[in-house]
């Protein structure tokens, strides 16, 4: 089908979006990429009267180290990201998440910050940036403010942005050198959205233990979800078989899945486990490698 | 300063738009649900640009904006505006094939055909920033085109023959 009518206007800066959104409250839409707000449109799923461009504005789109964090703009594309040094060298666990996003095609448009808004539960960024405990930075008629990942999102398609709220950036902290990343994904096809996925970060000490370890899930529950009794069990320990079968044993409580069309939550639940034990294997397998 | 700030954050029904599209630039009035697709075909008369699905799984409607592929399907012409786009149109000189469709043409690339603009302008890109992929790397990059006739065999065949051929 075709987007439904609807308005337009474009927004010279975040200010003037802003005050758009304002004016509209949730009549409007924020326009980034539009890789999933044009066919929620054509779907007739999302009938906004307005949108809200804010490809035109300027310095939305860069991707900077500054202070141990790499900041990214909200305009940011999701193919920039994956092939930029700079992202690549501060936070390696992004590019290769990245490459499970939809396709070349669709990564060509398709923005960080419009990932992060449309909040969907299945979707790698939100988990990468959940699992790093990353700050989301919105800009509001009141002024700016930061939010940490596991506050954003709050349900399936849902975060805690308010209407006239806009979605600026994310800050993610620089991953050690010699961190191992891996991601681990279970989809009926290349690009498609992942039936489960894990993202892991692992970092060893000098003496062999594990000193630095971030594990988040999607397509487990509502929302992306780090885990936190996983992370704690290999904190601290050396990296064994036992110990990696461990942590995996405790994902169990940690998600919440839900049976749908694509599979029941007891097989959720059995391969986010086995996931979970792989990209951690993954993960401390390519530690302390240079990069 | 303040009648610029007001002119950009106009809200409109209508824009006038212009987009240069295989050389030629089009300037129209355009409703902002308009897709780049339906404006390709309806405002430029280029119905090459196939729409099958229409909301960005099929691949048949893939475009090159600026360089780059997209959908265009899921790319408002809004937001094309003063952008260079090519479409399969623009892949042919008068009617010599350029190396990829050659490659399609001798190595049974397309049975109907209908798949075969996006199909071709995601090899475009692909081969612009690999001249050399393997197959597998060549399947990667066209699995986010359907094609229901061919299996896909001899489409990949196809892009390794055209990435041959242009490697000289």
């Amino acid at each position: 089908m075709k987007p439904p009518a609807v308005r337009y206007a474009r927004a010279g800066d975040v200010r003037e979006a802003v005050a758009l959104l304002a004016e509209h409250g949730s009549d409007a839409k924020v326009l980034a990429g539009g890789q999933s707000l044009v066919p929620l449109m054509s779907f007739r799923l999302a009938r906004p009267s307005i949108l809200v461009d804010i490809n035109r504005i300027g310095g939305l789109d860069r991707i900077e180290q500054d202070n141990g964090s790499l900041l990214i703009g909200a305009m940011a594309r999701q193919r920039d990201v994956e092939l930029s040094d700079v992202a690549a060298a501060a936070v390696p666990l992004l590019p290769q998440a990245l490459r499970y996003v939809g396709h070349v095609t669709i990564r060509n448009r398709g923005t960080v910050g419009g990932s992060l808004a449309h909040a969907d539960p299945a979707a790698e960024l939100p988990a990468v940036v959940t699992a790093l405990g990353g700050d989301l930075v919105l800009e509001g008629p009141g002024g700016t403010r930061s939010v940490a990942a596991e506050d954003f999102f709050t349900g399936t398609f849902t975060t805690v942005m308010a209407p006239d709220e806009v979605l600026v950036g994310v800050r993610l902290p620089r991953l050690p050198d010699r961190t191992g990343v891996a991601v681990e994904e279970l989809a009926r096809r290349h690009g498609d959205f992942a039936v489960v996925g894990v993202v892991a970060a692992v970092h060893l000490a000098a003496d062999g233990t594990v000193d630095l370890v971030r594990l988040a899930a999607s397509g487990v529950d509502s929302v992306p979800v780090r885990l936190h009794a996983a992370e704690a069990a290999l904190s601290g320990a050396r990296p064994t078989a036992d110990v990696l079968e461990a942590a995996a044993a405790t994902v169990d409580a940690s998600i919440h899945p839900t049976d749908d069309v694509h599979a029941p939550a007891s097989y959720r639940r059995h391969v986010a486990r086995l996931l979970v034990q792989r990209a951690l294997g993954a993960a401390v397998e390519r530690s302390g490698a240079e990069r | 300063m303040t009648e610029l700030a007001s002119e950009s954050t106009a809200q409109r029904d209508t824009l006038s738009i212009t987009v240069t599209v295989n050389g030629h630039a089009y300037t129209a009035d355009c409703e902002p649900r308009v897709t780049l697709a339906d404006f390709l075909r309806h405002t430029c008369g280029l119905t090459g640009t196939h729409l099958g699905c229409e909301h960005g799984v099929c691949g048949a409607c893939t475009v090159l904006v600026d360089g780059r592929s997209a959908r265009a399907c899921l790319t408002l012409a809004v937001q094309a505006d003063g952008a260079t786009i090519t479409t399969v149109e623009g892949l042919a000189t008068g009617n010599t094939l350029n190396p990829l469709q050659e490659a399609f043409w001798d190595n049974h690339g397309l049975q109907c055909g209908f798949c075969t603009p996006g199909m071709l302008m995601t090899a475009t890109e692909l081969l612009a920033d690999n001249p050399d992929p393997d197959a597998a790397e060549v399947r990667e990059c066209l699995s986010g085109n359907l094609c229901r006739c061919t299996g896909y065999d001899s489409i990949v065949r196809s892009v390794l023959d055209a990435a041959r051929r242009m490697r000289g």
